[in-house]
């Protein structure tokens, strides 16, 4: 049968890679670039019975979904810039609650109000470190408009099956581009749900170290009455001070997806096996480095691209082992130079590293790529 | 027979963390024997606060309870209430917590005329943190932070609530114990977003720094200045000088948000 | 390498560029099976400003994605013709607004006048529908899709009541450029 098809933009993918993954609940609030995930939620979700709702500001909109998680649906918000500043206090809040949610940040210039139709790459510390306090992180970089929605699904997967807040990162570029996307049938992608409990209610306890490090979530109205607090909380799901369990239920939220890392990271490897430099890249910037890595490989320099798609948990020991083989890295950003500190700190000096940022709203090109690698060749 | 409170209790979660002479305790007390009247079943009801002092109320609770963030509670309740709307959603917090951090949300969620029931603790100051001034501080009263007198106008809690279109709006005090079931359990019958108001005492951070020498006369004047609505609506503006108007202030009946989205969902679906 | 045609639609915001881009696309991509990619750029303003809408059609998977040099770019006013025209590649195209790009700007490139907006004003009575004569003009100019493919796709986006019209425009547009060039 021939697949289904369509044109569609980044952003729109999502949306679709969303509804694909059962997302049934979306709260948002309007920012440009990532309007359209709103967008398509609003038409689409009731057409399936799911909710759609515009909430009164950005904090509103991650409290919604967090609320709707806790009932059992699977939820999905998007911003941009500014308002991903302010979300980042429930993102907290998920993390400690540890309640599933998928966040597409779609990346624009900034600070502040900064450069609203401009992309940017410069939310990727804020992934990672955006909220207070230590915590987890999840997020997942897609390229094309096709990853866009596949990468979407697993990002519900895995916000479902750790049982924390995952975020996608896109940019105004291929958030607003658009390809063609062969669509998947129903059951063509892996879609996981949130574990249930496997003991009966007054035996539940939802922050269970016991049964694992990601403890199953119950569903408020299923039965199982619960408490849910932001306060550092004791297995049972009460807040607590005493050292000992605080200490325990940190380093277990930790944990839980360092003891993963396995299932979590996802990378591409192109043209790395004698490449004596190595682009590292992602995003919309992974394709100006691909572009450039074929150009230069014509004129015979063998450089190759290695591209997180799992931006966070950085893919350390990889990029640690091809740090042992390549002469040098280079990494090209839409920002000031912020994956090039986790480079550096995972390479320790054992390859040289170079950094080639931009800010002023236009991408990378190829062949700033190119001229940069010529130089440290 | 005496009211079992017990059977809505979580065991081993109390004592409360609230003070001596404190009027949260009170309010739990309602709030339990209205969710009691209205035979709400304990699995499909949700209790959801923010911080701060009242807002530790639904840990004490057998139900699904949701102790969000600074100001969020409505805004987590909503998406409770809309992805599950055959739940009873309650919300408990302060005065801070719902109309200064939460005043978005809060407005919001009477705009959009949510069913859930909110139960709004003023008394007057923030407590928890120890004390500072609110946006129901009255003016010219002490607070950590307003040593020489607030000069800040305060909210009218009930009018923020009736003018961003809650349907329900009542307020009654700590001292008047009994209305306080009364009027939560008609907000949780009351389809749509109702707001009781409950002018509470805080002894601790409040009542000391502003002459009240003890939570005797806290209560007192509670008693004193409370006024019904039916003989309120009788006095001239004057009369209500310093007054507490209780009772129900407002009810109409109005489409409800859940209900609302049901019917997109209809339009979406081509009914 | 895969062979890589590059195109830009420019004016300003509200004349449907993005739109002509995007049917554009989905000729190529949906229709024809090729590889293709849309972008575009746009000030705040909902109509005015310079807009942009880019279009990279390819037999093989698309890299990067914005435009590197321009094979083909359409220009409908004068600012967008003085300000994306300096990409065009040796020997390209610029097909322009005879009307609103009084003067065309140089370089080595081909440039093509055409009364765009005033085909779609004075022959099909709408100015609304200049985008799709341009459309039409562009793909007879470049033949990077077939013809019918092109009115497929612009049928495909736009509501049945203005079929008729569209299709008018469409194939305006490409007629007068291949009476134009004979």
């Amino acid at each position: 049968m021939a697949k289904k098809v369509a044109l569609l933009q980044g952003n729109e993918a999502s949306a679709y890679g969303a509804l694909y993954a059962g997302c049934r609940f979306f709260g948002g609030y309007p920012i440009t670039p990532s309007t359209e995930v709103a967008e398509v939620m609003a038409v689409e979700l009731p057409k399936v019975g799911g909710k759609f709702i515009q909430m009164e500001d950005e904090i509103g909109a991650m409290a919604s979904i967090l609320g709707a998680s806790l009932t059992g649906a699977k939820v999905l918000t998007a911003s941009s810039g500014p308002g991903m500043s302010l979300k980042q206090e429930l993102i907290g809040y998920a993390c400690i609650a540890e309640i599933p949610c998928v966040i597409v940040n779609v990346m624009r210039g900034g600070p502040s109000t900064g450069m609203p139709t401009g992309p940017s790459q410069s939310d990727i510390m804020q992934a990672r470190w955006g909220t207070h306090g230590d915590h987890p992180t999840i997020a997942l970089v897609p390229a094309s408009c096709q990853e866009i929605f596949t990468e979407t699904v697993r990002a519900f997967n895995l916000a479902e099956i750790y049982r924390m807040p995952v975020q996608v990162l896109l940019d105004e570029i291929n958030g607003h581009m658009r390809e063609r996307i062969e669509l998947p049938e129903p059951g063509e992608l892996e879609v996981l749900d949130r574990a249930a409990p496997s003991v009966p209610p007054e035996q539940y306890l939802p922050f269970d170290p016991s049964v694992g490090d990601v403890p199953p979530l119950a569903a408020f109205g299923s039965g199982y009455r619960f408490h849910v607090t932001g306060l550092n909380k004791a297995p049972d799901g009460f807040p607590t001070t005493r050292a000992e369990l605080v200490d325990a239920e940190e380093r277990r939220q930790l944990r839980k997806i360092e003891a993963a890392r396995d299932l979590i990271e996802k990378n591409e490897e192109y043209l790395l096996d004698d490449a004596e430099v190595a682009v590292i890249a992602f995003g919309t910037i992974s394709r100006s480095a691909r572009h450039a890595v074929n150009a230069l490989r014509e004129q015979g320099i063998k450089a190759g691209l290695f591209r997180p798609i799992t931006l966070w948990p950085f893919p350390e020991r990889r990029v640690a082992e091809l740090a042992k083989q390549v002469k040098g890295m280079l990494v090209p950003e839409m920002n000031l130079g912020q994956l090039v500190l986790e480079v550096e700190r995972v390479v320790k000096g054992a390859c040289s590293v170079s950094s080639l940022t931009r800010v002023d709203g236009e991408p990378i090109t190829p062949d700033q790529i190119m001229e940069q690698i010529r130089e440290v060749c | 027979m005496a009211f079992n409170y017990e059977q809505y209790l979580r065991p081993g979660k109390l004592p409360h963390i609230w003070c001596p002479g404190c009027g949260h305790g009170i309010v739990l007390k309602g709030l339990l024997r209205a969710m009691d009247a209205c035979h709400l079943d304990k699995d499909r009801t949700a209790v959801v606060s923010g911080i701060g002092c009242a807002s530790r109320l639904p840990g004490y609770v057998d139900f699904n309870t949701l102790h969000t963030a600074h100001g969020r509670a409505a805004a987590f309740a909503t998406g409770i209430k809309l992805a599950r709307p055959e739940m009873t959603v309650l919300v408990v917090g302060g005065d801070g917590d719902g109309v200064a951090i939460g005043g978005n949300h809060f407005i919001h969620a009477c705009r959009r005329n949510i069913d859930m029931t909110y139960v709004l603790c003023n008394n007057y100051i923030y407590g928890m943190t120890g004390g500072q001034f609110s946006p129901c501080t009255p003016m010219g009263d002490k607070a950590s932070t307003t040593p020489y007198g607030n000069p800040d106008p305060t909210f009218d809690i009930a009018k923020l609530a009736i003018g961003a279109g809650a349907t329900f709006v009542a307020r009654t005090t700590a001292f008047h114990a009994t209305q306080i079931d009364k009027l939560i359990a008609e907000g949780i019958r009351h389809k749509g977003m109702s707001v009781i108001e409950v002018l509470d005492d805080c002894p601790t951070a409040f009542g000391r720094r502003n002459k009240f020498r003890s939570v005797v006369e806290m209560m007192k004047r509670f008693k004193e200045t409370a006024v019904p609505a039916a003989t309120a609506a009788k006095m001239s503006a004057e009369e209500l000088q310093g007054k507490i108007v209780t009772g129900i202030l407002h009810r109409e009946e109005r489409p409800e948000y859940c209900e609302q989205y049901q019917q997109v969902i209809d339009r979406a679906r081509g009914a | 390498m895969s062979r890589r045609y590059e195109l830009r639609f420019s004016g300003a915001g509200g004349q449907g560029l993005i739109t002509a881009g995007i049917i554009l696309a989905e000729a190529a991509a949906i229709i024809e099976n090729q590889y293709a990619v849309q972008s575009q750029s746009y000030g705040p303003e909902a109509r005015g400003g310079a807009s942009k809408s880019e279009v990279i059609v390819s037999d093989g998977p698309i890299d990067y994605p914005k435009a590197t040099l321009v094979d083909a770019c359409l220009a409908l006013t004068q600012e967008a013709a003085d300000k994306y025209s300096d990409t065009i590649k040796s020997g390209g195209l610029l097909l322009v607004d005879e009307d609103f790009v009084k003067a065309p700007p140089q370089g080595d490139f081909k440039v093509v006048r055409l009364p765009i907006i005033n085909t779609a004003k004075n022959d099909l009575g709408r100015a609304i529908v200049a985008n799709v004569v341009a459309l039409g003009a562009m793909v007879a100019l470049t033949g990077v899709v077939r013809r019918e493919s092109g009115e497929e796709a612009v049928l495909r986006k736009v509501p049945a009541a203005f079929a008729e019209l569209n299709k008018k425009a469409y194939n305006a547009g490409y007629d007068r450029v291949k009476a134009l060039l004979g």
